[in-house]
């Protein structure tokens, strides 16, 4: 008898194998959090030499606070906008950068590149284009298309510009994977469905769709967590919150309230929403919509 | 030969222990600030000139980034017990420092230290913004400014205004109706914009009309503080400048000074209010056409206009250090409040002196001769003694009150809310804030 598998007796070894992982997993994301919450439940000024225990008070707080609470609704508003916009926006590109033969790569190439600015620079990069005062976009569609363009005095107008400069962004990370994923879809099926008499379209909503669902159920929950978290630099350089705070969404908030404001009470419990809020969606994702994705192999 | 190498050897070696015991027996002292680019160069030039005055302390000091990052770098270091000497905190945060527990007021420091300062010999617009209600000096002004009023000389000689204005007299808000209107008449395609709304139009307004921002003499006299900013002449103010928006006498150009300012170079603004700061920018960035400076405008039932109150930053000093390091932190203010850094520091930045010998100096010297803009800011900071509405404001959580007034004058300019209730939501909310404030001291 030949045994080819090798094991190890020790029964500490494996611990011992994690702990490097387990020691960096603490250290850098149960311990801060584990601060947060306490943090959360107190009173203190910065410097950390008066503090009081109060309880749940910044919560309920925040709970009476209607601007706290617009805040809320700001934010799914502009995550719904900015996944919707990015995904569909890049499973358009996919789409149409797969049926392309010629120069393929480096259309490819290009369609990826965006994904590689910072989310603050692209801010910046969209203020230049949208900015009323010296965005050439911006004074060019006052002066020819006599669109009054206003995002530092309209929050509306704000809202579409940080939504824009946040899915532009995020429009390269979805084209790769949908990319990807339509590259994985038998050529047969699709020759197959087309000898049938299947148009493009309805090729693309009977074949390619669902065989692309794990990709854009994935793509979707990235998505959502990118436009709560990483949006933070665009709104950062581009409106600041403003105005009216008609842009000033969860993360930013936190940011104005610890980092600036020094509230840290305040801005822990805000954290600890914001955690269990993502937490949330993302079960609710999925818990209902997995379902309908088809997993194959 | 190999004598030779032995002796260059030993020669490093004797050389390099004397350079280490020299710099050992340097005292140091950390200095973290938020100057960076030519600031920070003047800030470096400033400690090179005390370090090479003397061998026994040596001050290093370090750019932290922005204001708020380097407040923020103070409180890491403060809770993690390795505080600076010396920190640059913005005047915002006045009443967060003070409060702290963690300072060592500067006024005790230099008692303590052996220097007599006359602290009537300083600019007291300046000082009596970082003073506790004693009038105790808490932290050295360092870097402070006041707001002022630009104007465009070209485009107001064609609307037929006549310029250039008075660089003492301030004209009144209704004169700056007639002139915004001829502006426009005139085709400007806007009157006025104005920069950090909140501190020129708000905080500036009820300081130079005496008028309380904040009760508690501006929250100087306890932390029972309220916001008083919805008396009727502020809401009369505000609701003008949106009656003016409707006929482009007034327009909106963001919070900060970026949009503001663009407006103003592009000429499409005749008028824009900033920080005295902003004429270096303005000399660097407006090639074709000529503008001037003037004080900010006032009511013209205010005979006797107050001084502006100024924004900037000051020096604190941390607690938790040695004696002889302490001498050092003394010394190096002492230094800072000489009349030849404080001239230094004013023609290089622009920020104002500190101190009324090294203003004298300036003027004998002439310098306001051939830079009469820099003295607008100075003469408006110094034209009456300051009461107890225009001496500074002392809010906790005053960060977040700014951004409370920003957001609600955001929502009058847009049309969102009639004025007075803008300010009374901004009252409203901020009186919340300051007294969550209020209760983490108790």
């Amino acid at each position: 008898m030949l045994r080819k598998r090798s094991y190890f007796d020790s029964k500490r070894l494996p611990y011992l194998l994690i702990l490097p992982q387990i020691l960096v997993t603490v250290t850098f994301f149960y311990w801060p959090a584990v601060q947060g919450l306490a943090q959360s439940f107190m009173l203190s000024d910065p410097f950390g030499l008066h503090s009081r225990f109060v309880l749940f008070d910044n919560y309920v707080r925040l709970f009476k606070d209607p601007l706290y609470l617009r805040s809320i609704v700001i934010t799914l508003t502009f995550s719904a906008s900015t996944a919707a916009l990015a995904i569909t926006t890049g499973l358009l590109l996919a789409t149409l950068a797969n049926r392309v033969f010629q120069f393929k790569n480096i259309i490819r190439t290009f369609l990826i590149w965006p994904y590689a600015v910072a989310p603050a620079i692209s801010g910046i990069l969209w203020l230049f284009l949208l900015h009323p005062s010296f965005g050439v976009v911006a004074i060019a569609i006052k002066k020819y298309l006599g669109v009054d363009w206003n995002p530092v005095l309209r929050g509306s107008d704000a809202m579409v510009m940080v939504i824009m400069a946040s899915s532009w962004k995020q429009i390269s990370y979805n084209f790769v994977f949908f990319m990807a994923g339509m590259q994985a879809i038998p050529k047969s099926l699709i020759e197959a469905a087309a000898m049938d008499g299947a148009g493009p379209f309805r090729r693309f909503w009977t074949i390619t769709l669902p065989l692309l669902s794990p990709t854009l159920f994935f793509v979707t929950v990235m998505n959502i967590i990118f436009s709560f978290f990483e949006t933070f630099g665009i709104i950062h350089t581009v409106t600041q919150g403003g105005p009216g705070g008609a842009t000033n969404i969860l993360v930013y908030k936190v940011y104005q309230d610890g980092f600036i404001g020094l509230n840290l009470g305040s801005s822990s419990a805000q954290s600890i929403l914001l955690m269990a809020l993502i937490i949330t969606i993302t079960l609710l994702q999925f818990k209902y919509v997995e379902k309908k994705v088809q997993y194959t192999g | 030969m190999k004598g030779r190498k032995w002796f260059s050897v030993i020669a490093a070696a004797i050389f390099s222990i004397f350079w280490a015991a020299q710099s050992m027996a340097a005292v140091e002292v950390q200095w973290w600030h938020a100057m960076r680019g030519s600031r920070g160069e003047v800030v470096d030039t400033i400690v090179k000139a005390f370090n090479d005055s003397q061998s026994d302390y040596k001050v290093n000091a370090v750019y932290k980034g922005e204001y708020d990052e380097v407040v923020n770098a103070g409180v890491a270091a403060v809770r993690a017990g390795k505080q600076p000497h010396i920190l640059q905190s913005f005047e915002v945060g006045t009443q967060t420092m003070m409060l702290s527990g963690a300072v060592y007021p500067v006024y005790q420091l230099m008692k303590d230290k052996g220097y007599d300062i006359d602290w009537k010999a300083y600019l007291q617009p300046v000082l009596s913004y970082y003073m506790d209600k004693d009038g105790n000096l808490m932290s050295m002004p360092f870097n402070s400014s006041t707001p002022v009023m630009y104007y465009n000389v070209d485009l107001f000689k064609k609307a037929g205004i006549d310029a250039p204005l008075s660089k003492t007299d301030p004209v009144t808000w209704d004169q700056m109706g007639e002139m915004t209107k001829k502006l426009v008449d005139s085709g400007v395609p806007g009157g006025m914009v104005t920069a950090w709304q909140s501190w020129t139009q708000v905080e500036n307004y009820c300081a130079m009309h005496d008028l309380p921002f904040a009760s508690q003499a501006n929250g100087y006299e306890g932390l029972d503080t309220e916001l008083l900013i919805n008396n009727p002449k502020q809401v009369n103010h505000i609701a003008r400048l949106k009656s003016w928006m409707d006929d482009n006498r007034f327009f909106y150009g963001g919070q900060k000074y970026q949009g503001p300012k663009s407006e103003f170079i592009a000429q499409n603004a005749g008028i824009y209010i900033d920080s005295i700061s902003g004429i270096a920018k303005l000399k660097d960035a407006v090639k074709d056409f000529k503008w001037d400076v003037a004080p900010l405008p006032v009511e013209a039932w205010m005979e006797k206009p107050q001084n502006s109150i100024i924004g900037g930053a000051s020096l604190w000093v941390f607690k938790g250090h040695s004696d002889k390091e302490y001498e050092g932190v003394a010394a190096f203010m002492n230094h800072l409040a000489q009349p030849e850094m404080q001239i230094l520091w004013h023609k290089e930045t622009g920020y104002f002196p500190i101190t009324i010998g090294a203003y004298e100096q300036l003027r004998e010297e002439g310098y306001y001769k051939e830079n009469p803009y820099q003295e607008v800011g100075i003469k408006q900071l110094t034209r009456r003694e300051p009461t107890k509405n225009s001496r500074g404001l002392r809010l906790g959580y005053f960060v977040q009150i700014r951004n409370i007034i920003n957001e609600e004058l955001e929502l009058v300019w847009n049309g969102s809310k009639p004025p007075k209730e803008a300010l009374d939501a901004a009252v409203a909310r901020s009186n919340k804030k300051l007294r969550e404030f209020e209760s983490i001291y108790k």
